[in-house]
């Protein structure tokens, strides 16, 4: 039982970083349909931007956390402008491809810049262990916890609560309607990337600070994971994204936990196919006819 | 019978003795040398791996991004054969075969559910399934899991050659044949398609399951040439890798293929010392090609000597 708990809770921090990620996956999706394959690149920036912060200009966690949020912002719209737009009415397997180059641009081009090897990434608070029982949870864990609890429920409050977020709902339903009703709809998509990318640098500079190293190739596997909880949960829908964050999170930890960490990253490819076939709506989403 | 020996069917034969000739008579010579040659051999099952991922998504349009799944399961059929039966040319054709008939089963199970899903909800689903098929590999006994397999030279140029050759005739065979014209329909336009009576289905699966034992050809030449495999050579940035080519090239003609495979292998060797520059250039040109050219080099168009016969008839008969 003790195990398992302990296994809970790191895959609750594991969770919640995957959840921070998908949710941008799932904005960005349910807005213009494109599957951004460069968001997991975003993330490994995010905590680029973290450790220049720390080990450059020597300050603390929370401005590292806020710095590389807005950078993170300013890249994710960067993006859209440059790659995006002018496919917005290509294919989406143009848009995909295009996706994919931008995250080869972005992980060669931090290769070159910041050297292909692993950096460590300094401790910016004190770490303690906090025993609950016989369970061990680390500062490091509740800090992770309490962030990605935040953002989410700032990100619930902008997207039901304010106009920005009422035109961002009504992009996603119907893009040409809304235009004519009046919404900005370059500016609600450029708006979307923008608190997209910035949760991902929320959730880059957390990894670093949780497992202390980083690497340009950082993103691949888990922006892909992140990508498989935002189609659990239902890709388009804010609260799936969450609730797949991290169910794959505890998902991974508990297969590494109780059976081989080879097999984990399989185990997430086969929710992902099982998911697929099974209810490729998602958990939360509902199921539309498809019209000729 | 008398289509067999039409004109453009000779010149093709031309074509292909005659830069076999070339190329054998360059590395005799010693102009190609051993350096040269490894670029041949990259060259050659590049192509292979090329074009039979465009008869999926260019000429069937169904994206797929677990090619290098397929390539594993070639390598390593491969590889064991070459390590455990025989060595020398048997153990790579037999390796080849047996490679090919996993992959065909391989390509039906994952066939059969995904290929139900569209567009990029496929890419996903395949590359989830690359990945898995990547990981079973790494954790076999037979395999040798992470360390990979050392292997003894088996596969000549001349082996990558005539496998490419059969390779693309197959393909080029198939594209236009009825099977071939159903699978266009399926790309143009999938639910017209199904209203002309095609079933769609049962193309998609027919253009996946060639495309993916023409891949583990590829990869079973691969473990045969390179000495070394690994199952984190075969990750899906190789599926991306090879996805480059086909987008290049552009995506549903295999003339395309050919063109920018050798042209991202030259540029690959010019560049060899710049390796990360590489990769920028690589992620810029996808970029650009998609925002400014999402047809790629070439389109849909292909070569063919027929249509360069009627340009020269017709100046021959204004000349005279």
């Amino acid at each position: 039982m003790t195990q398992f708990l302990q296994q809970m809770i790191n895959g609750l921090s594991l969770g919640s970083i995957y959840a921070l990620v998908a949710l941008g996956y799932t904005m960005v999706y349910g807005i213009i349909k494109l599957i951004n394959f460069a968001h997991g690149d975003i993330y490994m920036l995010g905590a680029y931007i973290g450790f220049i912060v720390t080990t450059k200009l020597g300050l603390g966690f929370v401005p590292a956390l806020l710095i590389s949020m807005v950078g993170c912002a300013i890249i994710g719209m960067t993006i859209e402008r440059i790659a995006y737009k002018p496919l917005r009415h290509a294919t989406r397997i143009t848009a995909l491809i295009t996706a994919i180059g931008v995250s080869y641009f972005l992980e060669a081009g931090t290769q070159r810049v910041m050297g292909a090897g692993v950096q460590t990434f300094p401790n910016v608070f004190v770490n303690e262990t906090i025993m609950l029982g016989n369970v061990r949870i680390s500062t490091q864990q509740i800090v992770i916890f309490v962030v990605t609890i935040t953002l989410m429920v700032a990100l619930q409050f902008l997207v039901n609560k304010t106009k920005i977020g009422r035109a961002m709902r009504a992009v996603s339903v119907d893009g040409d309607a809304a235009r004519l009703m009046g919404v900005n709809v370059n500016a609600v998509i450029s708006f979307t990337f923008a608190i997209g990318s910035a949760l991902a640098g929320a959730a880059g500079v957390l990894v670093g600070v949780y497992y202390n190293s980083i690497n340009p190739l950082m993103g691949m596997l888990p922006g892909i994971k992140a990508f498989i909880a935002a189609v659990f949960g239902g890709i388009g829908i804010i609260p799936g994204a969450m609730l797949g964050g991290f169910f794959i999170g505890i998902v991974e930890t508990m297969v590494a936990g109780y059976g081989s960490s080879l097999w984990k990253d399989a185990v997430v490819y086969i929710i992902l196919i099982l998911i697929l076939i099974i209810k490729p709506a998602g958990l939360l989403g509902k199921n539309t006819k498809e019209k000729v | 019978m008398k289509n067999w020996f039409k004109r453009t069917n000779l010149l093709w034969l031309a074509l292909i003795v005659s830069t076999y000739v070339i190329l054998n008579v360059l590395i005799s010579t010693g102009i190609i040398n051993n350096v040269y040659q490894t670029v041949l051999l990259t060259i050659g099952i590049n192509i292979i791996l090329a074009i039979s991922l465009n008869l999926i998504i260019g000429i069937t349009g169904q994206f797929s991004l677990g090619h290098a799944g397929f390539m594993i399961i070639g390598a390593y059929s491969c590889g064991v054969v070459l390590k455990l039966v025989a060595g020398g040319t048997i153990g790579v054709l037999l390796g080849m075969l047996i490679g090919m008939a996993i992959s065909a089963a391989v390509a039906l199970v994952v066939a059969i559910p995904t290929l139900r899903l569209r567009g990029d909800y496929l890419a996903i689903a395949t590359l989830g399934f690359g990945e898995i098929i990547r990981i079973v590999v790494l954790n076999m006994e037979v395999t040798n899991g992470a360390a990979g397999l050392i292997l003894p030279k088996a596969v000549s140029w001349h082996m990558v050659y005539w496998a490419m050759v059969i390779c693309t005739l197959v393909i080029v065979n198939f594209g236009i044949s009825a099977h071939g014209r159903a699978c266009i329909s399926v790309r143009e336009d999938e639910i017209a398609a199904e209203a002309m009576g095609i079933n769609t289905t049962q193309y998609k699966i027919l253009a996946f399951v060639i495309g993916a034992m023409i891949a583990s050809v590829a990869g079973a030449l691969y473990a045969g040439a390179f000495y070394v495999i690994k199952p984190e050579m075969f990750t899906y940035s190789k599926s991306i890798d090879i996805l480059v080519l086909v987008v290049f090239g552009g995506m549903g003609s295999i003339t395309g293929s050919f063109i920018s495979t050798v042209l991202v292998s030259l540029l690959n060797t010019a560049l060899q010392q710049f390796s990360s520059v590489r990769m920028i250039v690589y992620g810029l040109a996808l970029v650009v090609i998609m925002v400014f050219r999402p047809s790629g080099l070439l389109g849909r168009k292909e070569f063919s000597f027929d249509a360069l016969l009627k340009k020269f008839d017709k100046k021959k008969g204004a000349a005279s």
